[in-house]
């Protein structure tokens, strides 16, 4: 994966690491623990780890950055023992994202957000210009927001203002915790959206910890489910936990609707196309029929000059057997393109009377047509489950609990 | 009934004034050293939390003594020097400082603390930088009690102090002592007066130093 | 140290007019006495504004002006007035010159917390509860009396501790105007140079003070159902742990 940017991003690795708490800790709601685990992040990657409250998935997080000092085993980033390094210099190579977002109530925004070059001891002209900078980059208008107070922001303003915080000082590595947490659906699909935009310019190395298992599906790479005691139960790409949950409880994590979950991750573009049989105003039913036959279907597609679509001809409500007119047309459910999730193109070919999708390019020309037939298809079909090789090798080497005792109901 | 002869107190303005000013000096050495211990046991509360519980028990038990006897207490050690006026009513304002500077050090949300380690905030520059401007508010609120207190306990301190300290009280010992009812006024009136600029004061101070606080908040 | 021995040993500092349990008593007396006197006025006013929330702002700035004026000047200001307005209304002149000023100071300075605690002990008390006993057919007085006040009475006593102490350090104070009371020791010490009366006065003030409080505390939280207390205790602990 090349980077854009000047700092290289890096690999995570867990090796072994546990942490334990003693009994005394444990009855004040001490956060979960975490045994054994075993874990490589590749590089520019996003790395999501999922499970319910108490699997110790925030401890993990937080070991990476040793705001919670591991009982047993290593963590390098970069290659580098973090144990070895003075804590507060690697803090400030780390960006970290959190819930509550943890912006300084008693500075501005600019101030705020550079925090981390203001503590490397960057000139105070190269603070304001990065800041600014940041701020364009998570949408948020420099001028109108360079000076205000966070209690003057709302949820969503805020959560931007702790990314672009945490992305300041240009860290490899970012950690983040439920950082979308706190806002509504709405926003949070934006959010969402757009910090995925951003990682593709970014390519930052990325820890993410959600209990959403929609979330980490949608923002992973790599998914690493895990379990009450600080397991993993299983590690892979999306499409591989979706597909083949390894254990029970996966399975029952992941959502008996997994198989829906599963065409959120597919594009129309992934799939091949059928042909539409096209017609003309003013062409002859017969012709029609003819073409009709030829994919063996009982509609055609009435366009216009440029190609376009305008509707559906059903040739059995033909009475007349002369050029079929604009009229004799019902149009078509919502168009699909190349980009449509297979999610939302099964939705709406639910809809569609003929079974078939119509399938545009950007300029509105006709490209093809899909069917359930095809997705059905497509989803068994073993190239759905293609892996980037750095994905691959990072599964491989997790060490998962092989068949766990299901959890306590 | 009661005489107030405002022509005296127009021909001894600078006996006002040189009480005024040692009352303002009664007023300020007390809070400054007494801040200072109290941020000191504050800060040690965050280390070690246990030590609140002992630490409130000293400086409420130094607090409940009655004043008078407080003052009078080091008499026999210090003589009539200030020293004993000002060590008195240092430790009446220690209880105060103490709990109101421990409450703002904890009302820093736990997430502002978090992010600011995350950061990479040393321990100190996180309580000197995050934690103490976030306290202000709090601290204020206590330095303001402390204050008008003082100024309270200096009237009672010209009881022992002779003639030599006391500020605006010690125009109402001598007026009780010459039974002149315009120094009585002026000075127990005065160091009212004084007690309410005072205040006006620091409030004054505690709005320049949290501008954050006034930020207007607008729907988004 | 010998000297203050020796004042303690001395059957003289125990007996007649001078004596410790006299002025003990004396300074005891007007204590009571004037929280009883500013009950009187501040509990009926603060029950009041804590049940109907009406009033609420002059509640406050009782309050506030009780903290800006100090018990000292608060005597001596009203001692010229007492004087004053001893021929007008017939009584001792003396009495204006000792006691009335004290006593007068004394009221004044107590009913601003006996208030605060009045209003906001009943204002504590969960509404939902109110409104239930409402709904069963209570009536206000009924509410007041059965459900409010016992709730309160924890607050209650902790104002009385306030005012308690706020008394007695004044009624120290009240010495100086030739008043009673175990003040008198300290201001005669001075007077006299007699360092043992001085801090025997000292030590009876504090005991006194200092065993007020103490006694006044543990009834405040025995008075605290166990409910309430365990749950701030929680909340203490978790406070104290949650500062990293």
């Amino acid at each position: 994966m090349d980077d854009a940017n000047g700092a290289g991003a890096a690999t995570i690795e867990f090796e072994h690491v546990s942490k334990h708490y003693d009994a005394a800790t444990l009855k004040s709601g001490a956060p979960g623990a975490v045994d054994d685990l075993s874990l490589t992040v590749p590089a520019g990657r996003i790395c999501v780890l999922v499970g319910p409250s108490g699997c110790g998935k925030t401890t993990t997080l937080k070991m990476a950055n040793r705001l919670i000092e591991p009982t047993e085993g290593r963590i390098l980033i970069d290659g580098v023992d973090i144990a070895g390094q003075d804590v507060t210099e690697l803090r400030r190579g780390i960006g970290y994202v959190i819930q509550q977002v943890g912006l300084f109530p008693h500075q501005g925004i600019a101030e705020n957000i550079s925090t981390v070059p203001r503590l490397l001891g960057w000139d105070k002209q190269r603070q304001r210009a990065r800041a600014d900078e940041l701020l364009s980059l998570v949408g948020l208008e420099p001028g109108k927001y360079r000076e205000r107070y966070p209690s003057q922001l709302s949820g969503g303003e805020r959560q931007r203002v702790g990314v672009a915080r945490a992305l300041a000082a240009d860290p490899p590595v970012m950690l983040m915790d439920e950082p979308f947490g706190a806002v509504d659906p709405i926003v949070r699909e934006r959010l969402q959206n757009e910090f995925l935009r951003l990682q593709e310019d970014l390519a930052k190395t990325i820890l993410f910890v959600t209990h959403d298992i929609d979330e980490a599906v949608k923002m992973g790479d790599l998914v690493v489910v895990m379990q009450l005691g600080g397991k993993i139960a299983q590690a892979g790409a999306p499409a591989e936990l979706l597909a083949e949950p390894a254990t029970d409880y996966v399975a029952r994590f992941v959502g008996a609707d997994r198989g829906l979950k599963r065409l959120s991750l597919y594009r129309v573009g992934d799939i091949e196309l059928a042909q539409a049989p096209l017609a003309r105003a003013g062409e002859s039913t017969a012709a029609l029929r003819e073409r009709a036959q030829a994919v063996d279907l009982d509609f055609v597609l009435l366009t216009d000059d440029a190609d376009r679509p305008i509707g559906w001809v059903e040739l059995a409500d033909l009475q007349h057997d002369g050029a079929v007119q604009e009229a004799d047309a019902d149009p078509t459910s919502p168009l699909l393109d190349r980009r449509t999730t297979l999610k939302d193109a099964t939705s709406r070919l639910l809809d569609e009377e003929v079974r078939n999708g119509v399938v545009v390019d950007r300029a509105g020309r006709v490209e093809g047509l899909l069917t359930l037939r095809a997705v059905m298809d497509w989803m068994q079909d073993e190239r759905s489950l293609d892996v980037p090789e750095d994905i691959a090798e990072a599964v491989s080497a997790v060490v998962t609990e092989g068949q766990p005792a299901p959890p306590p109901a | 009934m009661i005489e107030i002869r405002w022509d005296w107190i127009a021909n001894h303005l600078d006996d006002v004034a040189e009480k005024t000013w040692q009352h303002l000096q009664l007023l300020v050495i007390p809070m400054v050293a007494g801040f200072i211990i109290a941020f000191a046991l504050a800060v040690l509360a965050l280390r070690r939390p246990g030590s609140v519980g002992p630490v409130t028990a000293v400086t409420g038990l130094l607090y409940t003594i009655p004043s008078l006897a407080a003052f009078a207490v080091l008499i026999p050690i210090t003589g009539l020097s200030l020293m004993t006026a000002i060590i008195p009513l240092t430790t009446y304002t220690l209880l105060i400082l103490y709990v109101n500077t421990v409450a703002g050090l904890r009302s820093v949300p736990p997430e502002v603390n978090e992010a600011a380690d995350a950061m990479g905030y040393t321990r100190s520059s996180r309580l000197w930088h995050v934690q103490l401007p976030l306290a202000i508010p709090l601290i204020m609120a206590g330095v303001r009690v402390a204050a008008v207190t003082t100024i309270g306990l200096v009237t009672v301190a010209a009881i022992i102090g002779g003639n030599r300290f006391g500020g605006l009280g010690q125009f109402i010992t001598e007026g009780l002592q010459t039974d002149f009812d315009t120094k009585i006024y002026l000075g127990a009136v005065g160091s009212v007066i004084l007690a309410f600029v005072v205040d006006g004061a620091l409030v004054a101070l505690q709005r320049a130093l949290t501008p954050w606080t006034r930020a207007r908040t607008e729907g988004s | 140290m010998e000297q203050l021995l020796e004042f303690f040993t001395d059957p003289a500092s125990w007996s007649g007019d001078t004596g410790i349990p006299n002025r003990l008593i004396e300074h005891l007396a007007i204590a009571f006495l004037a929280v009883l006197t500013a009950s009187a006025i501040a509990l009926p006013l603060g029950f009041y504004i804590g049940h109907t929330g009406r009033l609420q702002m002059l509640g406050i700035n009782i309050a506030n002006i009780g903290r800006a004026v100090p018990s000292y000047a608060m005597m001596v200001m009203l001692l010229p007035v007492m004087l004053g307005l001893a021929p007008v209304l017939g009584y001792d002149p003396r009495l204006g010159l000792r006691f009335l000023p004290i006593f007068l100071a004394m009221v004044l300075l107590a009913i601003p917390p006996i208030l605060v605690a009045a209003y906001a002990g009943i204002q504590e008390v969960d509404r939902d509860l109110t409104e239930s006993s409402r709904g069963m057919g209570l009536t206000e007085r009924q509410i007041l009396t059965g459900v409010e006040l016992p709730l309160a009475l924890p607050v209650l006593v902790g104002g009385f501790r306030v005012a308690l102490l706020q008394v007695i350090a004044t009624a120290t104070i009240g010495a100086y105007l030739a008043g009673g009371g175990l003040g008198r020791y300290i201001i005669d010490g001075i007077a006299r140079r007699d360092d043992g009366m001085l801090y025997g006065g000292v030590v009876l003030v504090a005991v006194l003070a200092i065993g007020t409080d103490v006694l006044l505390s543990w009834l405040q939280r025995r008075l605290t159902p166990r409910g309430v207390r365990i749950a701030t205790e929680l909340e203490t602990e978790r406070a104290g742990a949650a500062a990293p």
